[in-house]
C-alpha cells in the first residue's frame, strides 16, 4: 500500500485515490484542425519512463480534489508533491 | 388526496440489533443510528458574502469542523463544507445561505437524504474503528471537532469526533453494510456469535 500525500488532507491510503495518468497533458488549442493520428496521439500516446514520473491524482474518498505528484515509478517513491 | 408519507431510515431494520450490540457490550460500545439530520453540501469562496450567513466562520483548515447552536459546519475540501442541522432544518438553512449570497456564485444543495448517521461511543470505540479504518483516531491527533472522510470497512465515510463519540456518516446504500461490519467487528466486546 503507498501513503499519498494528498497537498490537502496530508498522507492517505493509496485506496483512497484514482489515478489520472500523465500530467501536463495540455488540451488541443484547435482541436478539429487535428489529424486522425495527431488526436489519437493527445488521446492515447504517453510516456512511460523508467523512473520519475510527474502524474495527476484525485483523491475520490476524500477531499475529492486532484493533484499532481512526481512518483518514482521504479520504486513507488513520491519525490515531490 | 395526497396520503400521508412515512420516511424510513436506511437503517430502521438494523435498530435492533444495534441495540443489542450495545447491551452485550457492558458499556464498552455504544451504537444507534441517528437518522434525518439535515445536510446541506454548500460550495462557495469562504472569503465571500454568503460565507458569514451561518453566524460561523467556516472552517478553512483541512478536517475541523466549527458549531454554532444546533449546526455543525464540516470542512469537506478548500471550498465545500458540511452543514448538518436537526432533522428539518434544511429551509431554514439555505434560507439563510441563499439570500447571503447575492450575485455571488454559490451552491447550496440538501444532501440530507444522501447519508444517514450512526453515532458510536464508548471507551473500545476507538479499537472498533480501527479495525476498519486506516485514520489515526487517537485525541492527539483527532480530537474533539475533528471529521475526515475516509474509508470504514471499505465504504466511504465521514467521520465526526463530536461529543460523546463519532459520528459516522454514511451513503444510504453502504448503511446496512457497514451496520453488518459494526455488529459483526463488535464480538470481542459482546461475545454475541454472528
Ligand atoms: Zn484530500
Amino acid at each position: 500500500m503507498m501513503l499519498i500525500p494528498c497537498p490537502w488532507c496530508g498522507p492517505r491510503n493509496e485506496s483512497e485515490f484514482h489515478y489520472g495518468g500523465a500530467a501536463g497533458v495540455a488540451y488541443p488549442a484547435d482541436p478539429g484542425a487535428l489529424s486522425d493520428e495527431e488526436w489519437a496521439r493527445y488521446l492515447f500516446f504517453r510516456d512511460n519512463p523508467k523512473g520519475p514520473f510527474e502524474e495527476r491524482w484525485s483523491h475520490s474518498a476524500g477531499c475529492r480534489r486532484w493533484f499532481t505528484l512526481v512518483r518514482d515509478t521504479v520504486t513507488n517513491e513520491i519525490v515531490a508533491s | 388526496m395526497a396520503e400521508p408519507t412515512t420516511r424510513h431510515s436506511p437503517l430502521a431494520g438494523a435498530a435492533d440489533r444495534l441495540a443489542r450490540v450495545t447491551d452485550a457490550a457492558g458499556g464498552a460500545i455504544a451504537m444507534a443510528e441517528v437518522p434525518f439530520l439535515t445536510q446541506l453540501d454548500l460550495r462557495l469562496d469562504p472569503k465571500g458574502p454568503a460565507a458569514a450567513a451561518l453566524g460561523v466562520t467556516l472552517p478553512t483548515h483541512a478536517c475541523t469542523s466549527a458549531r454554532s447552536g444546533d449546526v455543525d459546519v464540516l470542512w469537506l475540501g478548500p471550498d465545500e463544507w458540511l452543514v448538518v442541522g436537526p432533522p428539518g432544518a434544511a429551509e431554514r438553512l439555505a434560507g439563510q445561505l441563499r439570500p447571503a449570497a447575492g450575485s455571488e456564485h454559490v451552491s447550496v444543495v440538501d444532501v440530507s437524504a444522501q447519508r444517514t448517521t450512526l453515532l458510536l461511543s464508548g471507551p473500545r470505540v476507538r479499537d472498533l474503528l480501527a479495525l476498519g479504518c486506516a485514520i489515526d483516531l487517537h485525541p492527539r491527533s483527532f480530537g474533539p471537532g475533528d471529521c475526515v472522510q475516509t474509508e470504514l470497512a471499505h465504504a466511504p465515510v465521514v467521520l465526526f469526533r463530536r461529543d460523546p463519540g463519532f459520528l459516522i456518516f454514511v451513503r444510504a446504500s453502504f448503511a446496512a453494510h457497514l451496520a453488518d461490519w459494526l455488529v459483526d467487528a463488535s464480538v470481542e466486546y459482546t461475545g454475541i456469535p454472528t
